[in-house]
């Protein structure tokens, strides 16, 4: 079978593609992004699958759903905190009988390298009652790729697929399959199963939990749930999932021998795999890269009947991602020594703005603006302008999730708080500031909005944003802010002194304001650069 | 066979693009290949690692076990210290001399040198004059491979045959850079 190198991301994408997808959506958010890129790459060398990138993982999630009601092959893929942006299609769709393939792509980020939380997807599967596959190698995340699809037709379930960092950004090589056909275009037979008015949803929420037996033996009996048991030794037994088996092999070598496994990459989990496990074990070590979800399954509320280590009694750290080396200790083995540095403190080098981006510009005016205030408040969100929350900028003082800036800015306004100001991205905005500046809006709050249009999702990687700036002007227009108090002004180095009085003016102002500041991000600059060279070339 | 190495720079520096070429070579020659990245936040002017493994076996973990790397090889000599708890007692650090200063508190350079050369087996490249010389100042990551290229598992003739594809289609000076790049820093490191 033909090699292909590719990340873990890129296994998802392509082993969808062989599964016959039609359409794939998705908003850019790391350690996911590269699914859809990967996708929107084909698009543009071979036509086809559709790729999109959507406002945000909510309307993804909705076009995706479009796609399989006209039954055919939809993937949407998102990082773990985007799940909850799209959380409330995703609890409903599990209710629909959806009729084309539906795969949900959800990329977790452990030990939040590039994220506000580590929350675990396989709960949110569990919390909407389907099935769940988990690879452990990039080879799976293809393979389960495939199998998602049929097993969400099977069952006519939206089907998960979780990843986590170290999966999604590694590249190794994978034996690729024979492409399928893609679905043909028909409706879903019955448009009652799709409207879940009450009447309709108790029924098919009943239906739903009707299947629960089916779907929980079909997985615990799929082939991702081994189950080797060592007749010789009983004092040991561990349970992996997802990755965390790559970690365990890396380490059994130094362990000398080899302790019953079972290995979860299918959920629901595999009760009576877990009971035979226990059964046969004095101790059994549970191993996973994410919560302790399969642990805290196992410990329910009254004493277990076997000794089990992992997150809970803290054999293993309780947060955090997993590495070679907690796995190594969990197993007793000690960590082997690296090379020390001596009398030598290291200097931290955490991430930082680009040289000359167009964010610091904004930043420096912003805060000329906001001296010779008592105390002061600037919420912001998430982007390359969070970094402005880190010395030398100092500049932001909250980042919560998408689209936080601008409701609890209003918030504060409303409690009594001035001046307060808001910062938020062209991209973030689009992808759910809108409805608070609606309520901004109509509230009047007392507030500054700057909206920092770089014309890119940067922090991504540099996506181009659905909108451009003339037409951003217009929406916030249309949201109901006062044209009286609303700027749009060039975040040039050069103009640093004359936009900070603008914000001055408008903090000044007893109510809402928004300043928009124009300056294409300058990474995005020279990428646009290169594509034209590489077009006219 | 494994062999484990862990890659890195600054953000934006090109740590990748030297795992890639390393990666493509031992492909060639039929190894198994693990390349773990790092993507998003940290490529903003932060310290980045990526960890290739290379081998003629099956690789388990995509991340490289503490004390088990044979290489650490680096863009830049503070950077070469931060991953040091990876590299094996036998494996050798080799790096460009050249900082990268982007942060108030950067020590002062032949400090920051003189605890690399300090360690049992480190190797320190001038990275950027050997790239000048060689005719591409981009060429800093065709130095370090060469640089590396007498400790890699892999044959010269394999690592240069990854320069060629990975520059086919660039200019005939870039390419020409490249291939004396390479041989600079080949050179600069025996
Ligand atoms: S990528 Fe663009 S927006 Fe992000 S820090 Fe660099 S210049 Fe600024």
């Amino acid at each position: 079978m033909p090699q292909r190198i590719l990340l873990g991301d890129e296994a998802v994408a392509l082993g969808a593609v062989h599964a016959g997808l039609t359409a794939a959506y998705a908003y850019p958010g790391t350690p996911s992004t590269e699914i859809l890129e990967f996708l929107l790459d084909l698009e543009e060398r071979h036509g086809g699958p559709h790729a999109a990138w959507c406002a945000n993982e909510k309307t993804a999630y909705e076009a995706a759903l479009g796609v399989c009601f006209a039954g055919r092959r939809a993937l949407v893929a998102m990082k773990h905190v985007g799940l909850n942006v799209a959380a409330d299609p995703f609890m409903n769709s599990a209710l629909v009988a959806t009729h084309g393939g539906l795969v949900v792509a959800v990329a977790d980020d452990p030990g939040m390298h590039s994220s506000q939380n580590e929350q675990d997807t396989r709960w949110y599967a569990d919390f909407a009652r389907v099935p769940c596959l988990e690879p452990a190698t990039q080879q799976e995340a293809y393979d389960m790729a495939r199998e998602a699809f049929d097993l969400s037709e099977r069952f006519g379930v939206p089907v998960v697929l979780r990843l986590v960092t170290r999966l999604s950004h590694s590249r190794t090589s994978v034996e690729v399959g024979e492409a399928r056909e893609q679905n043909v275009v028909r409706k879903a037979p019955q448009p009652s199963t799709w409207v879940l008015l009450p009447g309709n949803a108790r029924r098919q929420w009943q239906a739903l939990v009707d299947r629960q037996a089916e779907i929980t033996a079909t997985m615990a009996a799929s082939r991702w749930n081994a189950l080797t048991l060592n007749a010789g030794r009983r004092e040991l037994g561990v349970i992996t999932t997802g990755i965390s088996r790559n970690y365990l092999r890396e380490n059994l070598p130094d362990l000398g021998w080899e302790p019953s496994h079972l290995h979860i990459g299918a959920y629901p989990i595999p009760a009576d795999k877990v009971r035979a496990l226990a059964a046969h074990c004095e101790r059994v070590l549970v191993l996973e890269d994410g919560y302790p979800y399969v642990e805290r399954l196992m410990r329910g509320l009254l004493p277990p009947g076997v000794a089990i280590a992992g997150r809970m009694s803290g054999e293993v750290p309780s947060t955090g991602e997993l590495s070679p080396e907690i796995v190594r200790t969990a197993l007793g083995i000690p960590v082997r020594a690296g090379v020390a540095l001596e009398g030598f403190v290291l200097p931290n080098r955490p991430p930082q703005l680009c040289q000359g981006c167009p964010h610091g510009h904004a930043y420096t005016s912003l805060k000329e603006a906001l001296l010779g205030y008592g105390a002061t408040m600037v919420t912001a969100d998430i982007g390359c302008y969070t970094l402005g929350a880190l010395p030398p900028y100092s500049a932001i003082e909250s980042c919560v999730c998408m689209g936080a800036s601008i409701g609890m800015a209003r918030g504060a306004a409303e409690a009594g708080f001035s001046p307060v100001a808001a910062v938020i991205g062209d991209g973030t905005f689009m992808h759910s500031g809108i409805p608070s500046l609606v309520d901004a809006a109509a509230a009047n709050a007392n507030m500054t909005l700057l909206i920092l249009d770089n014309q890119a999702t940067a922090m991504t990687g540099v996506q181009d944003p659905l909108v451009t700036s003339s037409r951003l002007r217009e929406i916030v227009l249309g949201c109901g802010v006062d044209p009286a108090h609303l700027h749009v002004v060039d975040a040039h180095p050069r103009k640093v002194h004359e936009n900070a009085a603008v914000l001055k003016r408008e903090l000044d102002h007893p109510g809402l304001s928004v300043v928009i500041a124009v300056r294409e991000c300058k990474v995005a600059a020279k990428k646009r650069a290169r594509t034209t060279t590489a077009v006219t070339s | 066979m494994t062999y484990d190495i862990v890659l890195a720079g600054v953000g934006g520096q090109g740590v990748l693009s030297m795992a890639a070429l390393i990666a493509r070579a031992a492909m060639a020659e039929g190894l198994h290949v693990k390349q773990s990245e790092v993507h998003g936040m940290a490529q903003r002017g932060g310290a980045v690692q990526a960890h290739l493994r290379l081998s003629d076996g099956v690789i388990e973990s995509d991340l490289i076990p503490r004390g088990a790397a044979n290489l650490i090889l680096s863009l830049e000599p503070v950077e070469a210290l931060r991953y040091l708890a990876w590299l094996s007692p036998a494996g050798t650090l080799v790096t460009s001399a050249n900082a990268f200063v982007n942060i108030p508190d950067y020590p002062a350079q032949e400090e920051v040198l003189r605890h690399v050369r300090a360690l049992p087996h480190a190797i320190v490249v001038e990275a950027e004059r050997i790239a000048e010389e060689s005719g591409d100042l981009l060429a800093v990551n065709t130095v370090m491979v060469g640089a590396a290229s007498h400790l890699l598992p892999l044959a010269s003739a394999s690592l240069e045959g990854a320069i060629r594809t990975t520059f086919n289609r660039k200019s005939e000076a870039t390419q020409a850079a490249n291939r004396v790049a390479f041989a600079a820093g080949r050179r600069a490191a025996s």
